[in-house]
Parts: structure tokens; C-alpha cells; sequence
């Protein structure tokens, strides 16, 4: 019998094989095969209603999948309750609406999950913080109210939030796609220096400057099925399907 | 209406505040388990919330004093007046507060659930730490109202001979025939206790439409 960590390097941090999602009888996403490797970025893209959010969140099993086969940092989904914990313990999230706790500070977000999940000293847990709100460059808002910051302020501490578990990846659903236009290039440069920082990353955006800056694959999906993935060069230079050049003509039109 | 009167009344006033924080404090205590179980993702556990809350949501709180008052002796359980009418009362307000905390937690955003679950939390700290404060915030203006609710219930507890402020009332107006006088000064009582958190309740209201954050 192998160890786990025998095999790290040679591990992939994601490995989807064959996934199916239904809702209800909508089938939302269909065999996705998706494998990413440690300190991997990836950018997914694509219409609404495409399944972007949905695949990115049967990674950390906000969603149960319902076909193939999910691993993630070596932790195999759908078996139990202890796989999942596994892969939440590992894997960070920010989302497009920031949820940050309301009647919680800047530090009480950023220490609640270390305290309780891993298990830090109250002291420790606010060094951790401090370390990442800083990194963040949010460090002297530590003791304000979520409603007390601006959106970009707000998704910045959503990212200290999830970078105080100390993941080994992190998954970003459309974080910019909330914000003030003024406020999405100081949200773009965190994940930008995270990525530097060799971060395993699969982020759902259509911030196209951000894709070709820092992804090492995009990866277009539409309908439920991932159509097209290629280096950002090639994949904005040269996509192959009609329906990856609608997207891409409708994307950048707009911007 | 002589100082021993209106001390006698002032007895019964101290009994309809005793009366209410049991069926209060009562109340908060196995209200809190009830919208728990309500909002549980066990089914039984969910219809035996659901079960508990028609009960007493769809019956009179008068025919839940006579249940618990002439009931329960006839079980063997022999409770002095007040533990019957205190257990009739948590048991009631158990039934209403959990309910408006059901609808209070289930008005929690669904992204601070995955919010909290992303961070691997489990149900008891999602629930102790991210959605009850969130929920209890959001539930006190109904909550206060049912505190009114409740204050003005204890009255019917007269009907089973037990003598809080209305009890008391009509027993001094027996007695020196001045019905207007003692019902006035009892209804100027009660109007005294309940008007104060009725404000409270329309304050805490308003501040949370205005939408100011704290
Ligand atoms: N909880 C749900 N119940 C039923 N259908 C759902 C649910 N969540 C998503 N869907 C459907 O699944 C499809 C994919 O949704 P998903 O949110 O993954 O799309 P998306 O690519 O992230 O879109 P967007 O760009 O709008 O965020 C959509 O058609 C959506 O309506
Ligand atoms: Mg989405």
C-alpha cells in the first residue's frame, strides 16, 4: 500500500473524470474531464447558465456530482463526510458576492474557520489573520464591519478570509464581477500576486487581462461541456469552435 | 380603591411578570431547539417541529391552560398551579418563537451557509457562529411582538383560578364595585408594560429598514 504523500508531487491538486451534474432532470454539467495540476492556474469562461459554477463547485462539494469521478489533493469525493472535510481543509474559496459575516470584523471573518477548524489558539489565529489581511493590504481595517468597506475592500478580506486556512488551491467564482469598475484592478492585482506566489488557482472570470496575464489554460465551456481549452496566446489568437469566437467577440466587444 | 387594593393589585401585576418570563425564558430555551429541529435536515426530526408548531399554533392558548392545568394531574403529574400554567406557557411560546426563528434563519443569506461551509465549518459552529446572531437580529422585532403577545396571554391564566393582574382586578372590583376604576387602573398596568416594548419592537424595526449597519 502506497502512502498518500508518496505520491504527492506525481499528484495532480484536481482531477475530474467523466463528472455529471444533474438538477433535477436539467443536466448541468456533462463529462467534464479536468485535470489540474499543483500551482496550476486555469481561467474558465463562458456564457451564463454554462456550468462554470457549478464545476468549480463540485471541486470543494458545495455540489454533489453525480457521474465519474472527483478527486481532489489526493481525497476522493462522493465516498464520506471525512473526504469532504479533507478537501475543504485544502481548498479555498471567494465568491462573487464576497459573503463575508456580517455582524462579524474584518479579524472575527478571518479567525472563526482557523479557531474552529483548525483548531488555533485564539492568539494564533489573529497572527495568521493579521499576516494575511496585510497581505491583502487590508491590515488597518482589521476591527471594521464588513458593511463599513468598500466592495473591493470587502472581496480582498473574502480572500484573506480563505488564505488564513492556509489552502493549497483556491477557486474563485466571477470575484470582480460584483464590483465598481474602479474597484476590480485592486481585487485583480491580489489574485495576481497570489498567483506569483505559485497558488493553484481555477478562477471563473471574464477578465481576459487577467487570463492571459497569469493562466496557464482557459477553458471555455458552454451548455454543460467544457468545448474548448488551450494556453491564453493561442486561445485568444486562435480559437477553434464558432461558438468560443461568439463568446470571445461578445467579451471583448464589451470591453 | 384603598392602598390595600391597589398593593393587592400590584401582587397580581408581580405574577403576570413571573408568568411571562417563564413562559419567556421557557420559551427562548426550547423555542431555539424547535426552530432547530424545524430547519433539520432529518425529515422525522423536521415533522415533529412541524407537528409541535400546528399544535399550538392552531389551537387556543385558553385550551392549552386547561390541557396542562386539569390535564396533567390526571396523568400523575401533581404540579401547584403556577408549574402548570408556567409549562403551558413555555410549551406555547416554544411553538411561536421557534417558528419565527425558522423564518428568521431560513432568511439568513444562503451564501453565508456556503460561505461557512467552503471554510470546512460543521453545523454547530455554522449555526453558533454564522447564522443565529444573523437570524436573532433579523427575528427581534417578532420576537418582541410575540413578548407582547404573550404578556397580555397570561391573563387567560385567570380562567384557571390562578391570580395574576386580571384575576386580581376583577377580585378587588367584586369587592368594592367600582368596575370602571380597577379595570381602568389594571388596563393602564398591563398598557404601561406592553406600549414601552411595543416602541422597543417598532424602533428595532425601523433601524433595520433604515438599513443602518450597527
Ligand atoms: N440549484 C440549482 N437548481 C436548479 N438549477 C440550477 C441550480 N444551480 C444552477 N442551475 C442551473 O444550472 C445551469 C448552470 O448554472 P451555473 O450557475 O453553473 O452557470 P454559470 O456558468 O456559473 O452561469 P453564470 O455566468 O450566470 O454564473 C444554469 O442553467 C442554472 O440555471
Ligand atoms: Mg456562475
Amino acid at each position: 500500500m502506497t502512502h498518500p504523500n508518496e505520491t504527492k508531487t506525481a499528484q495532480p491538486m484536481v482531477m475530474m473524470r467523466d463528472v455529471e451534474k444533474y438538477y433535477g432532470t436539467f443536466h448541468a454539467l456533462k463529462n467534464i474531464n479536468l485535470t489540474v495540476a499543483k500551482g496550476e492556474k486555469i481561467v474558465l469562461c463562458g456564457p451564463s447558465g454554462s456550468g462554470k459554477s457549478t464545476l468549480i463547485r463540485c471541486i470543494n462539494a458545495l455540489e454533489v456530482s453525480h457521474g465519474g469521478e472527483i478527486v481532489v489533493a489526493g481525497h476522493s469525493l462522493h465516498n464520506d463526510q471525512k473526504a469532504i472535510d479533507a478537501v475543504r481543509r485544502v481548498v479555498g474559496m471567494v465568491f462573487q458576492q464576497f459573503n463575508l459575516f456580517p455582524h462579524k470584523t474584518v479579524l472575527e471573518n478571518c479567525i472563526l474557520a482557523p479557531m474552529r477548524v483548525r483548531k488555533l489558539s485564539r492568539a494564533e489565529a489573529e497572527a495568521t489573520a493579521r499576516k494575511y489581511l496585510e497581505r491583502v493590504r487590508i491590515g488597518d481595517q482589521a476591527d471594521k464591519y464588513p458593511a463599513q468597506l468598500s466592495g473591493g475592500q470587502q472581496q480582498r478580506v473574502a480572500i484573506a478570509r480563505a488564505l488564513c486556512m492556509e489552502p493549497k488551491a483556491m477557486l474563485f467564482d466571477e470575484p470582480t464581477s460584483a464590483l465598481d469598475p474602479e474597484m476590480v484592478k485592486e481585487v485583480l492585482d491580489t489574485m495576481v500576486s497570489l498567483a506569483r506566489d505559485g497558488m493553484t488557482m481555477i478562477c471563473v472570470t471574464h477578465e481576459m487581462g487577467f487570463a492571459r496575464q497569469v493562466a496557464d489554460r482557459v477553458i471555455f465551456m458552454a451548455d454543460g461541456e467544457i468545448v474548448e481549452e488551450n494556453d491564453p496566446e493561442n486561445f485568444f489568437r486562435a480559437p477553434k469552435h464558432q461558438r468560443t469566437r461568439a463568446f470571445l467577440g461578445e467579451i471583448l466587444a464589451h470591453h | 380603591m384603598g392602598p390595600q387594593e391597589f398593593a393587592y393589585l400590584l401582587q397580581g401585576l408581580a405574577w403576570t411578570l413571573v408568568l411571562t418570563a417563564m413562559g419567556f425564558v421557557g420559551g427562548i430555551a426550547f423555542g431555539v431547539i424547535v426552530a432547530l429541529m424545524r430547519v433539520s435536515s432529518v425529515t422525522w426530526i423536521r415533522l415533529i417541529a412541524i407537528g409541535w408548531i400546528g399544535l399550538f399554533q392552531g389551537t387556543p392558548l385558553l385550551m392549552q391552560l386547561f390541557v396542562a392545568y386539569f390535564g396533567l394531574p390526571l396523568l400523575g403529574f401533581n404540579l401547584p398551579a403556577w408549574a402548570a400554567v408556567g409549562i403551558a406557557l413555555t410549551a406555547h411560546a416554544s411553538a411561536f418563537l421557534g417558528d419565527i426563528w425558522r423564518g428568521a434563519i431560513q432568511a439568513v443569506p444562503r451564501g453565508q451557509t456556503e460561505a461557512a461551509m467552503a471554510l470546512g465549518l460543521h453545523t454547530r459552529s455554522l449555526m453558533i457562529d454564522v447564522i443565529m446572531p444573523q437570524a436573532f437580529k433579523l427575528s427581534l422585532p417578532a420576537t418582541v411582538g410575540f413578548l407582547v403577545q404573550l404578556l397580555k396571554g397570561t391573563s387567560l391564566a385567570a380562567i384557571v383560578g390562578f391570580i395574576e393582574l386580571t384575576r386580581a382586578g376583577s377580585i378587588v372590583s367584586n369587592q368594592i364595585y367600582r368596575p370602571l376604576l380597577v379595570f381602568g387602573v389594571v388596563g393602564a398596568m398591563y398598557f404601561a408594560m406592553c406600549w414601552p416594548l411595543s416602541l422597543w419592537g417598532r424602533n428595532i424595526e425601523r433601524r433595520m429598514s433604515a438599513g443602518v449597519s450597527r
